[in-house]
């Protein structure tokens, strides 16, 4: 599913530069613990996330992870907007809540991290 | 990081006035005038070359320095038929043109003048002008000489790395610095050696594994020590981690290794940390692993990955 269908989906607010619409990204997951993201999140996959630091982007960047979407539409520090430029991470939000989000991009056809049936 | 580079830079042009010489960056052949010439014909020069005055040569050699104070002088006195020679200021300060930057600098400090002339300390002779400016520029473009000539060194050892690394001869080693309790850096090392990783051309997956584990690894230290080492040795066969700390060390280790183990504390957990599943993820991401602790010590914690291994578990 590429980047721009996913923002019209959660109706996203993009927040730094590196939004190449374009982008191709074949998984989804929701998670607000960083050890999770590291150990079940794959490299071409969109993190949802509800919490708001930089070391969701330091983590997302260590996990290959292709674009980060803040949930539940929190101000976003403009230090974390910088690190994301340097990281060259695309950076999304959407005011809808977590299982939401989840919901929404799952019913449109993007697969779990689990599936395909490597774990 | 930007800081560092810039007290670097500082310091490298503090050291710079000691090695660079003056002949290096004065303006060579300057414009000179004949102690007999007349001061009215002054004012064309000072119009057109735009300076604020000039050595008078006699013969190739310094006479005196004549200043458009010196031709105001003479224009309020009525005196402009007079010869340069005469209202020229003959007690000159000089510079030796193999004299380093350093002696300018004071020399311009302590006497507050705008310019000074630049002898041949064998021969006497002028060989020309310097002014501050003349120093700045000078000193701005050697080092960028140097930058370029450091950004190229990187790039040779880079290619350097990267074919003994494919020619099976070598090993080397990065080595970062982890400060504890610094949430702002924390992460900083695993995504540098991450870059160097990527630069070197090895596989992403292992790549990713690597980096995986150094970030969980350097996140225990920023969350639970007080700072320590990550050195990271690559072999053709493998890329080794290990990882030191200054304690307080872990009182069960193999309490720790298990899944959903954790005394990380609330302010930690609101940052998405503390789940319990650091070290068992090193464990999952690397071939071997070893958690040795000492309580008041410190931990130790070494894990490697195989170049050309298999790992099944992802
Ligand atoms: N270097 C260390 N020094 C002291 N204690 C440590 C160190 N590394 C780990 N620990 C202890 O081991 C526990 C388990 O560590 P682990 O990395 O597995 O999980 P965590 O850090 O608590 O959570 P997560 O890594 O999922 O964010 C920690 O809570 C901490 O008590
Ligand atoms: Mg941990």
């Amino acid at each position: 599913m590429q980047l721009r269908e996913i923002i019209k989906i959660l109706e996203c607010k993009i927040l730094n530069s590196f939004s190449n619409l374009d982008l191709e990204i074949a998984h989804g997951s929701g998670c607000d613990q960083m050890s999770d993201v590291l150990a079940y999140v794959k490299s071409d996959a969109l993190l949802l996330t509800g919490l708001t630091n930089t070391q969701v982007i330091r983590t997302a960047d260590i996990a290959d992870v292709k674009a980060v979407c803040f949930v539940r539409g929190k101000t976003i520090d403009s230090k974390i907007i910088q690190l994301s430029e340097e990281m060259k991470i695309p950076l999304l939000s959407t005011k809808l809540p977590m299982f939401e989000a989840c919901g929404r991009l799952y019913k449109a056809g993007l697969k779990g991290c689990e599936e395909n049936g490597i774990g | 990081m930007l800081a560092m580079a810039q007290k670097e830079e500082l310091t490298k042009q503090q050291e710079l006035i000691y090695e660079m010489r003056i002949g290096l960056v004065m303006t060579k052949n300057p414009v000179s005038v004949a102690p007999e010439m007349q001061m009215s014909k002054l004012r064309e020069i000072l119009q057109t070359k735009r300076i604020s005055g000039m050595p008078v040569l006699e013969n190739g050699f310094l006479v005196g320095m004549v200043s458009l104070e010196d031709f105001i002088e003479c224009l309020t006195s009525d005196a402009m038929n007079d010869s340069v020679a005469k209202h020229m200021s003959t007690d000159v300060i000089t510079l030796f043109e193999n004299d380093f930057l350093v002696t300018a600098v004071r020399e311009f400090e302590r006497t507050g003048f705008g310019r000074f002339p630049v002898l041949n300390r064998e021969t006497g002779e002028l060989v020309g002008i310097l002014t501050k400016g003349d120093i700045l520029r000078g000193v701005a473009k050697k080092l960028e000489v140097e930058f370029h000539r450091a950004e190229k060194k990187r790039y040779k050892n880079k290619m350097h790395i990267l074919d003994h690394v494919q020619a099976d001869e070598t090993r080397f080693t990065f080595q970062y610095h982890i400060v504890g309790n610094d949430f702002n850096r924390a992460g900083e090392a695993a995504g540098n050696l991450k870059k160097n990783l990527k630069r070197l051309g090895l596989p992403p997956e292992i790549i990713r594994r690597v980096a995986i584990a150094s970030y969980e690894a350097e996140m225990n230290l920023v969350i639970y020590t007080s700072g320590g080492y990550m050195t990271v040795r690559i072999s053709p066969e493998m890329i080794t981690v290990n990882v030191f700390d200054n304690g307080p060390g872990i009182p069960d280790v193999n309490q720790a290794m298990q899944e959903g183990y954790s005394t990380a504390e609330n302010r930690i957990r609101d940052l998405g940390f503390g789940a319990g599943m650091g070290l068992p993820n090193i464990k999952k991401c690397s071939d071997e692993m070893l958690l040795r602790s000492k309580i008041g010590k410190g931990t130790n914690l070494r894990f490697s990955v195989k170049l050309y291994g298999k790992n099944d578990d992802n």
